[in-house]
């Protein structure tokens, strides 16, 4: 009972020294505010505003209704160039995609030779490349179709393909971006706010003074746990219903309390793996570039920026063993597909097992690391 | 005002005002100083170290006028000529010095600053050391030094140039009585030997006072008196020059001061409150504490005197049970110590050396949460918290925070704290340094109470004398060892001495000729400190002196080469990011899990499925059951995409009636779900196409016309190619910028950046040098990056790689700047470290190519597109690997990249203050 109340008091200490504190206050502000809205404003993962130009050796009416067919938001309006500025365009970069029309290509088509459309594409440009490819054909195909007085898909073809997309029908890439760097902000928090908080101790002495105080080193570091992962939630729900539900309009289609649930599950081994790098660093610029060479792999490679199926094999493997993956892995669940807890429990149980492994270990490298702290 | 002395007019300051911010550092102080040693008396926080700074123009001149060795100290011009003529000492132990470097290296790069040759600098050198007796220790580590020793050697940094005028800013505080004779003896010689020098001294410690030509007392950032010793006391009409110090104190001042009465200690038998028995620590080869014994009865005032490293504090720390020993045992009250022993933690009160408070609670916040963690029961805590108040007359200050406060209330709020859950025991490291007579007074009082009326055992260590002498037992200890402990007055008199410092400094004599020669300075004698004036290094050489540059960039690499971490981020660091965002960042959308749900099954519909089974896109998983099972697979994620055949398929295929297969894509992933829409249509269509063919038995085109796409400079279309060339690019940005940015602000948070201020480097060379090393770092890690791009990713580098070469440099050059502009208007490392962290990532990401190819980027990202160096690289590094290009491709980006660096220097310079504010 002693302890709890320790550990209560303790911790109401740490949310007084957080709000003394203008540079973390305005990490945590900027990561659950602008950060979010940047990435899912600035970065879309969609075709958009792509670079095009044609070489048009026909100049018929066909070649026209194809150039003419390439329209924004997707792509910019078509640059027409001779066929000898198409190395130089690519090279610099200025063009992501190049349409060559054949001389007397409409001609040929109305003859039934199948003339060959060159499409040059940029596949250094990653991911316009393999998406605009797709977009570029599908256009090719419907103007020539429609040229040649074709309506439907299904007259040229003995099945029909109906592709859906479930969960986010018009695959809007802020739905994705936003609630990911959501994600990343909670990860990098809890690790840079309970580190600070430590270190910060012991710059200032205070450590110490908690030692030689009926106190255990257990209490010290759950006091800075709960208080720092509370501050977290509370910003993470800021953040969902302020930032990405009204600002944002996402719609969140999961139940919103089994998603907190989770983040707090996760928030003991983020918050520990915080205290466990203070107390491999000497001193707060250690500190970061620890966090750097740390977190920035955990947040790339979870799965919340690229899928993780991409990755080696062997990759993949040693994500499995990092909770940030699993974490990742229901936060989409529970917040894209309306998942419940009978199809989330497995990542939930991995989560809360890994998370409450390493706090152990971190707790008694916390124990060891403090008994030698010389200031 | 005026003191006179032989020699001209050294220094004159006339109305010097200095604020920062709201607080008053120094009040229109007058002075004018002549050659000799002027002393400048007073405690911490009074404006000694301002007024010194002012005047070897380390800081900015607010208001008033200050002139040294014959001009305005205000004029940049004046600065440069005097500047050779002045060695400044900042205060702190070694403050200016390089903690990771050796001696020898430390004098060397200062001797650099100067200007002097390598002969030059041999032949100093080596007389310097030899004279300070620090000669057989070219080769440690300052860092490893004893406080003495590092302001010897501050000193020899010092005297490298001849200067004219000295300025030591509390140079002795917190080192060993034997060190700081010797160093006295040390500044007595230079005197003698150069009669026209003239020395500044800030020092707390006021029998030290006594001794210079010239004394300023200060208060308030006022100056009380000026005078000799002499005079000053006998105007005040006292003894010693602390009453006169006392006096001199505003009235309300002095009201609370009244001359401290200690009673005799009373008798205690029994067992001792703490008793240390042959106390050993050892930290690695380092013996910190070495085989300390001492008993000490209840109600005993037992005081531990000593330098700054000598030990002290790791015993204290073993007594409270923070440290566990090597060897030995500690026993308070016959108990043994032991870490986390909670019960006899709370017969214990302790107070840290830093007066550890938590600066950003009130002080009744620091008091309730310390009742609260003792477990004072409830209706105790507010009556014991209001009861200390009144008693530390803390009651004004209920709630202001702590941090705000002056440095005596702040110690009176710790005291409180250590005595709130009324131990037995005191433990205090040094509470009373930097705190000014009255207010120690006033804490001693305190303390005798605590001892003589309540019975508290109190052990304080201090490196006070005239504190030590109130003791009823007292310590010495040098070096990890106890060399004698008795009454204080009983030590005096067992070496026959008047004074207990005497006393220490014989004992120290005694314990230096048995363990090491360290700093004597006798063995110098002789060899002269000073040479003959052989006419300063020019008045003022070149502007952009290669070895200034050469002195900071040695430097530079000599400590990163030391610091185990910043050296691993930079090497380590490189790697181990390009092996994660190499691999980690993919577009490759692969082995993507499906499953099918075929209503059908027939062979028509099962044919329909082979193609995606044998697609290296897909990865098949267990057929769907129902429309809830592929719910529910959908949602945990387990499939990404599920194909629906619907029933009769086959039959209405063969029909011409046109059956609509579904495919169900988990859109939560956009980019992932538009790349599987383009796998499934090829599929789909390729299936349309040999259905026809086999069935209808003819050639038909789906389409009149072939689409050919040809994907240039990446044929395979594999990610890696034209990602592994963009983390080049990122992580050139992004290491190089953060260690640069690191590099200057660590000087300014250390407290070397004074070195800029008060030498003749400019900012122009002190980055420059700075920034070489950095460079070199930079093209290392790009070299190490190209070889693990070709190998390990297995790219192919088609173009010129003496273009991608020279356009990394360009770029280094460019991002190391981008460092030291972050690092002009950060001030504290953290801030750099993220400022540059997030300065750097996220436009090299959003804005350079990376994601979205430049020439899709509209509006105002445009312009930060071609405003920011790594578009340009991008463009080199992109085109270099994937596009065989070369120098003529390129040279547009190149010219661009090249502009950087003046750029970017031009605004850095500029932003660098020659001064402190």
């Amino acid at each position: 009972m002693d302890s709890v109340k320790n550990i209560f008091h303790l911790g109401v200490k740490e949310l007084f020294s957080l709000r003394r504190d203008p540079v973390l206050l305005a990490l945590m502000v900027w990561s659950f505010s602008l950060s979010v809205y940047t990435a899912a404003t600035g970065m879309t993962h969609d075709l958009h505003n792509a670079s095009i130009a044609v070489v048009d050796e026909d100049r018929s009416q066909l070649s026209r209704r194809i150039i003419d067919a390439f329209l924004p938001p997707f792509f910019q309006q078509p640059q027409e160039i001779t066929y000898g500025e198409i190395d130089r365009g690519m090279d610099s970069g200025d063009y992501t995609f190049v349409l060559v029309f054949p001389p007397r290509f409409e001609a040929d088509v109305l003859a039934g030779r199948r003339p060959a459309l060159q499409v040059n594409i940029d596949a250094t440009a990653m991911m316009q490349a393999g998406i605009g490819e797709g977009y570029v054909s599908r256009i090719i195909s419907q103007e020539v179709r429609r040229y040649l007085g074709y309506e439907r898909e299904a007259e040229t073809r003995p099945a029909v393909l109906e592709a859906r997309y479930a969960f986010n029908p018009n695959v809007e890439s802020p739905w994705f971006t936003s609630v990911m760097q959501m994600v990343n902000s909670v990860t990098m928090l809890s690790i840079v706010l309970t580190g600070a908080a430590l270190i910060r101790e012991r710059e200032h002495g205070t450590i110490e003074h908690l030692l030689v105080m009926p106190l255990t080193p257990f209490e010290i570091m759950m006091a800075k746990v709960w208080a720092n992962a509370l501050v977290i939630l509370v910003g993470a729900a800021l953040c969902l219903g302020l930032i990405i539900e009204m600002l944002l309009q996402v719609p969140v289609a999961g139940s919103r309390s089994l998603f907190f649930a989770g983040l707090t599950l996760y928030l003991f081994f983020a918050t520990a793996l915080g205290i466990f790098l203070a107390t491999l660093a000497r001193s707060m610029p250690q500190f970061g570039l620890l966090f750097m060479l740390v977190a920035l792999p955990m947040m790339l490679l979870s799965g919340g920026e690229t899928p993780i199926e991409s990755q080696p094999e062997w990759l993949q493997a040693v994500m499995q063993a990092v909770p940030s993956t699993h974490f990742v892995a229901f936060s989409q669940a529970i917040l894209f597909r309306n998942a419940g807890l009978d199809v989330v429990w497995p990542q939930f149980a991995l989560v809360a097992g890994m998370g409450a492994l390493f706090f152990t270990f971190a707790a008694f490298r916390f124990r060891a690391a403090i008994a030698v702290m010389q200031s | 005002m005026t003191m006179t002395q032989e020699g001209s007019l050294a220094v004159r300051l006339e109305a010097v005002t200095h604020r920062y911010g709201q607080i008053l550092a120094l009040n229109s102080v007058s002075l004018e100083l002549c050659g000799g040693t002027t002393g400048f008396v007073g405690p911490d926080g009074v404006g000694k170290s301002t007024l010194l700074a002012l005047i070897a123009g380390a800081r900015r001149i607010l208001q008033g006028s200050v002139e040294v060795l014959g001009g305005d100290m205000a004029s940049r011009r004046h600065r440069n000529v005097v500047q050779p003529r002045i060695a400044y000492m900042p205060q702190g132990l070694g403050k200016n010095l390089y903690m990771d470097l050796t001696v020898a290296e430390n004098l060397h790069f200062f001797g650099r600053l100067f200007g002097q040759g390598a002969k030059e600098r041999r032949r100093r050198i080596d007389s310097l050391l030899k004279s300070t007796g620090l000669d057989p220790f070219p080769d440690r580590r300052v860092g490893t030094l004893s406080g003495g020793m590092k302001q010897k050697l501050g000193l020899c940094c010092a005297l490298i140039h001849d200067p004219d005028l000295l300025i030591l800013d509390e140079p002795t505080t917190g080192v060993d009585p034997l060190s700081r004779r010797q160093f006295w003896e040390l500044i007595g010689r230079i005197r003698a030997e150069r009669p026209g020098i003239a020395v500044l001294i800030a020092t707390a410690y006021m029998n030290e006072a006594e001794a210079f030509d010239n004394l300023a007392v200060i208060n308030d950032g006022m100056v009380l008196a000026t005078g000799t010793s002499a005079e000053i006391k006998q105007r005040q009409g006292v003894d010693s020059l602390e009453e006169a110090y006392i006096s001199l104190l505003p009235e309300e001042k002095r009201r609370s001061h009244h001359k401290l009465e200690i009673p005799p200690p009373p008798l205690h038998e029994g067992v001792p409150a703490i008793k240390a028995e042959r106390l050993t620590r050892r930290f690695g080869d380092f013996t910190a504490v070495d085989g300390v014994s001492f008993e000490i009865p209840r109600g005993e005032i037992f005081g531990f005197l000593g330098s700054n490293g000598c030990g002290k504090t790791t015993t204290m720390k073993m007594l409270t049970g923070l440290l566990p020993p090597t060897e030995g045992e500690a026993r308070l009250f016959g108990e043994r110590t032991r870490s986390y022993g909670i019960e006899q933690r709370k017969r214990v009160g302790y107070m840290s050396q830093s007066f550890s408070l938590y600066g950003e609670l009130t002080v009744r916040q620091n008091l309730m949460l310390h009742a609260r963690l003792f477990h004072l029961p409830g209706d105790r805590q507010k009556t014991r918290v209001a009861e200390l108040m009144e008693r530390f007359d803390l009651s004004h200050y209920a709630d202001a925070l702590s941090g705000d406060l002056p440095l005596g209330v702040r110690q009176r709020i710790s005291l409180a704290v250590a005595v709130l859950h009324e131990p037995e025991i005191l433990i205090l490291d040094e509470p009373t340094s930097g705190v000014d007579p009255v207010a120690r007074d006033g804490f001693w009082e305190l303390l005798i109470d605590l001892s003589r009326n309540q019975g508290v055992t109190i052990f304080i260590s201090t490196h006070f004398m005239t504190e030590a002498e109130r003791c009823d037992r007292v310590s010495l200890m040098h070096a990890g060892k106890v060399l004698a402990s008795d009454r204080p007055a009983a030590l005096a008199e067992a070496r026959g001495t008047e004074t207990l410092e005497d006393a220490f400094i014989a004992y120290l004599e005694e314990a230096t000729d048995e363990m090491e020669t360290a700093g004597s300075a006798g063995d110098g004698e002789g060899v002269s400190l000073v040479r003959e004036n052989a006419g300063h290094a020019g008045a003022r050489q070149s502007w952009l002196s290669p070895r200034r540059i050469g002195a900071y960039s040695l430097r530079e690499s000599m400590e990163i080469l030391r610091d185990p971490i910043r050296l691993a981020f930079a090497l380590g660091g490189t790697i181990l990011l390009m092996l994660v965002f190499g691999f980690g960042i993919s577009f490759d959308v692969e082995n993507l899990t499906y499953a099918a749900f075929d209503r059908d099954k027939t062979s028509e519909s099962r044919r329909y499925l082979e193609d995606f089974a044998g697609s290296r896109y897909f990865d098949e998983r267990p057929p769907i059951a129902s429309y809830a099972d592929m719910d529910r697979r959908l949602k945990s994620g387990e499939i990404t995409m599920a194909l629906e055949i619907p029933p009769n398929y086959g039959k209405d295929l063969l029909g011409g009636r046109h059956p609509t297969v579904a495919a169900w894509i988990d859109g939560s992933m956009p980019f992932r779900a538009e790349t599987v829409r383009g796998y499934v249509d090829g599929l789909h269509n390729s299936y349309s196409r040999d259905f026809v063919a086999r069935e209808l038995g003819e050639e038909t085109a789906t389409l009149p016309a072939d689409i050919e796409s040809r994907y240039r400079y990446n044929q395979d279309f594999r990610s890696v190619n034209a990602i592994v060339p963009a983390v080049i690019v990122i992580l050139l940005i992004f290491i190089p910028a953060i260690l640069m940015a690191l590099g200057v602000v660590r000087e300014k948070e250390l407290g070397s950046i004074t070195n800029l201020y008060v030498t003749p480097v400019s900012p122009l060379e002190f980055l420059l040098g700075k920034q070489l090393p950095y460079i070199a770092i930079g093209m290392a890690s790009f070299l190490l990056m190209t070889a693990f791009a070709i190998t390990i990713f297995g790219i192919d580098l088609k173009g010129s790689f003496l273009a991608l070469s020279f356009g990394a440099f360009l770029y280094v050059l460019a991002t190391t700047g981008i460092g030291q502009l972050v690092s002009s208007f950060t001030s504290t490392q953290i801030a750099a470290l993220f400022g540059t962290a997030i300065g750097t990532m996220v436009p090299t990401v959003l804005f350079s190519g990376m994601m979205q190819p430049v020439s899709s980027l509209a509006g105002g990202a445009v312009v930060i597109g071609k405003v920011y160096p790594a578009g340009y690289f991008m463009t080199i590094c992109v085109g270099t690997f994937t596009k065989a290009l070369g120098f003529v491709e390129l040279t547009d980006e190149f010219l661009y990249l090249a502009l950087f660096f003046p750029v970017l220097t031009l605004i850095s310079v500029m932003l660098l203050k020659k001064q402190e504010r």
